[in-house]
């Protein structure tokens, strides 16, 4: 007979079992004197495991523990995991306003003297990302990361059309890919993030780098600028037109599957980051034979304000040194990134693997490669824009990323208008 | 004898409910130090956020529909498994299968299998399958249900089928021999036996999908159009990816209030006076 207080506290137990979830956090340990870093997993990451693992043989008394997550998980543990000081001692991030409220809490350390070298090898406009006021918390460390539009053109073919270059061809094409049964686009819609790529590559092109610059800097109204409105709108006439796979909602990005759908023929288009080349080069090396990928730029909106070579992003991943870390795993970390980063091994395995680090004067060494026209191309569109606009979750202040990404999800369920989400986003600017 | 158990439970229920409330009463987002905000996070939680109350509807719906679609089939399996049909063995092998495996995996496993372009339906000849499964708000909410059910059937069919064993014999014998058919023996005789299996499977049911979390977290993430952000997703979404930490808290204080609320009403309305074994020969 074990009546009631045995079932109560059996529902009790249930009920304060979800309160763990609050109580988990990170991983690294700050009492050991053994350096960590969290990587991703998949395309370059692979690379910089093997990195890591190369400085581990050479330097077995500075040996870095290596744990690697998927892109989604990973970005919701590291924030907990720096707030309650158990952060790995290299902490990877998008630079943005996620930086920028580390460097406010003392969470990472001032690498500006220690990476000075490291720095004049790199693209400027790339670097500029980790500084803040002048001093540098954090530098690039894996690949340019704009996003491009890829095409399969075995699809194109079949249906006797060239691809876009601006947004009457564009329309015109969803309609001929309409009635070939094919979907104009995937569209990774269940991770929210890739709708950004949109949206704000359309406020680009409508308005220029402007309209965004005035949400970063925090102005009140500033998701009310038409640019903004009307990106949202095209939005909402692109969903109406059947442009993306119907089932959008329930593909994710976190198994390339938007990508795949290109690679298989479902799908015409896909607008993605130039992750997603080494990626397929992993998962569907035959279709990378066939030669049928292609890649574009973003498509120009006749009457835009906006340059149609600016482009859309992440300017890289970016290591910083975690301040919570002990004196030796600090000076670990420090020791990796100025002598060890971008190693001629590491520079080689990257582009081998479809990546363009961000180095300066790299044209000879993609030459040299075996596939060097996306390099090539990928290379060009970083250094020829006048704008790389970074990606608009990353760019905004933490507390808005959220709501951003529901309101836009909203957008192109096209259950809100684009003056709610205006409206809606605009409550969401910080006040101070 | 207790101490174990009461230090158990202080530990990892009391101590972490108590900070939860305390965090209920703050302003805090993951990094920097909480400060405190008084009532207001209750105050917007509640009054403020019209979202509290359509994850609360949805959580209604999902306890509901969770309790409807697996006590009949954690029943019926249950008995089935008692009983003594040739390859009932294997079968009980096979019903078991999915309580072996991590919800992670399950929930991978699923994500694929509803795939609209590469799942079950893009697969199948049936062209009046829907192949939204995911995406489409109006459904996604009883594939969930069902996703979550097949995961838990098997549990408490395992709890009915050890009720059953327990029922003695002797009674359905006598119920034969008084002209009783298998239908009337289940009724008259099996149910009211499995009464109190049936008490403790409906709370671990209605109590378990009330805090229920990774599968619908790992399927959906809450989406589309938050159509299953029912609120243990809608509290780890509010603290983690939006960072609000304090209304996460408001929203935990709910659930558990809830919870405590639900099992104390299930101990009320099933006579924990009348606790008492009715067995032959207890």
């Amino acid at each position: 007979m074990w009546g009631r207080k045995a079932r109560l506290s059996t529902a009790v137990l249930a009920a304060g079992s979800l309160l763990g979830l609050s109580a988990c956090g990170g991983g690294g340990d700050a009492e050991t004197a053994e350096p960590d870093a969290w990587v991703l997993n998949g395309g370059v990451w692979t690379v910089v495991e093997e990195d890591f693992e190369a400085w581990n043989e050479e330097n077995p008394e500075q040996s870095f523990t290596v744990e690697s997550f998927a892109n989604d998980i990973y970005k919701d543990r590291i924030r907990t995991a720096v707030g309650s000081g158990e952060a790995p001692t290299l902490i990877v991030g998008w630079t943005g306003g996620g930086l920028l409220e580390y460097v406010e809490g003392d969470y990472v350390t001032d690498i500006t003297e220690e990476t000075a070298e490291l720095r004049e090898r790199l693209i400027d406009s790339v670097v500029a990302n980790g500084e803040v006021d002048g001093t540098t918390y954090a530098v690039p460390m894996n690949n340019v990361q704009p996003v491009m539009m890829y095409y399969n053109q075995e699809v194109f073919d079949e249906a006797g059309i060239e691809v876009p270059t601006d947004w009457d061809e564009l329309l015109e094409a969803v309609e001929v890919f309409q009635d070939q049964g094919v979907h104009p686009f995937s569209l990774a819609g269940g991770s929210l993030w890739p709708m950004l790529m949109w949206a704000s590559y359309l406020t680009d092109r409508i308005g220029g780098p402007e309209a965004f610059e005035a949400v970063v800097a925090g102005e009140p109204e500033a998701w009310s600028h038409p640019a903004i409105i009307e990106a949202m709108e095209r939005i909402q006439e692109l969903v109406d037109a059947g442009a993306f796979d119907p089932g959008f909602a329930s593909v994710v990005a976190d198994n390339n599957e938007d990508a795949h759908l290109v690679a298989d023929g479902l799908s015409a288009m896909v607008l993605q980051g130039s992750w997603v080349y080494s990626r397929l080069l992993e998962e569907s090396p035959d279709f990378m034979e066939s030669g049928n990928l292609g890649v574009t730029t973003f498509p120009s909106i006749p009457g835009g304000a906006g340059d149609p070579e600016s482009i859309v992003g992440n300017p890289a991943n970016f290591w910083s040194v975690s301040a919570n870390a002990t004196q030796e795993e600090q000076q670990a970390g420090i020791d990796y990134l100025s002598e060890w980063l971008f190693n001629d091994d590491y520079v080689d395995g990257m582009l081998a693997t479809g990546n363009i680090p961000p180095l300066t004067g790299l044209e000879d060494k993609i030459a040299e490669t075996e596939d060097p026209e996306f390099l090539d191309f990928a290379y060009g569109m970083v250094q020829d824009a006048p704008n790389f606009q970074l990606s608009w979750d990353q760019a905004v202040d933490p507390s808005q990323e959220r709501a951003l990404l529901e309101n836009l999800g909203q957008v192109f369920e096209g259950s809100i208008t684009p003056e709610e989400f205006a409206e809606n986003m605009n409550a969401t600017q910080p006040s101070d | 004898m207790a101490l174990p158990a009461v230090l158990f439970f202080g530990i990892f229920a009391l101590i972490p409910l108590f900070g939860v409330v305390v965090i209920s009463f703050m302003e805090w987002n993951v990094l920097g130090s909480p400060s405190w905000v008084g009532l207001s996070n209750w105050q917007a939680v509640l009054f403020d956020r019209p979202f509290t109350w359509t994850a609360l509807g949805l959580t209604i719906t999902f306890v509901i529909g969770s309790y409807l679609f697996q006590a009949p089939v954690a029943l019926l399996l249950g008995v089935f498994m008692a009983g003594q049909q040739r390859y009932r063995a294997l079968l009980a092998v096979l019903y078991f299968l999915p309580l072996l495996f991590s919800s992670v995996a399950v929930g991978l496993t699923f994500q694929s299998l509803f795939s609209p372009n590469y799942g079950l339906s893009a697969a199948l000849p049936f062209d009046w399958l829907p192949n939204d499964w995911l995406s489409n708000s109006d459904l996604v909410m009883w594939v969930m249900i069902f996703v979550v059910g097949w995961c838990f059937v098997p549990f408490h069919g395992l709890l009915y089928q050890a009720g059953v064993r327990q029922i003695p014999q002797s009674m359905y014998e006598a119920a034969t021999i008084d002209g009783a058919g298998r239908v009337r023996q289940f009724f008259s005789i099996t149910i009211p036996q499995l009464r109190y299996t049936i008490i403790t499977s409906s709370t671990l049911m209605l109590v378990g999908s009330l805090t229920y979390f990774d599968l619908i977290f790992v399927l959906t993430g809450g989406q589309p159009a938050n159509a299953v952000r029912i609120l243990p997703l809608d509290m780890y979404v509010t603290g983690f990816s939006s960072y609000n930490l304090g209304y996460a808290s408001v929203i935990a204080v709910i659930l558990v209030a809830i919870g405590l609320t639900l099992s104390l009403l299930l101990n009320i309305i099933s006579g924990s006076s009348k606790m008492e074994s009715d067995k032959a020969g207890a």
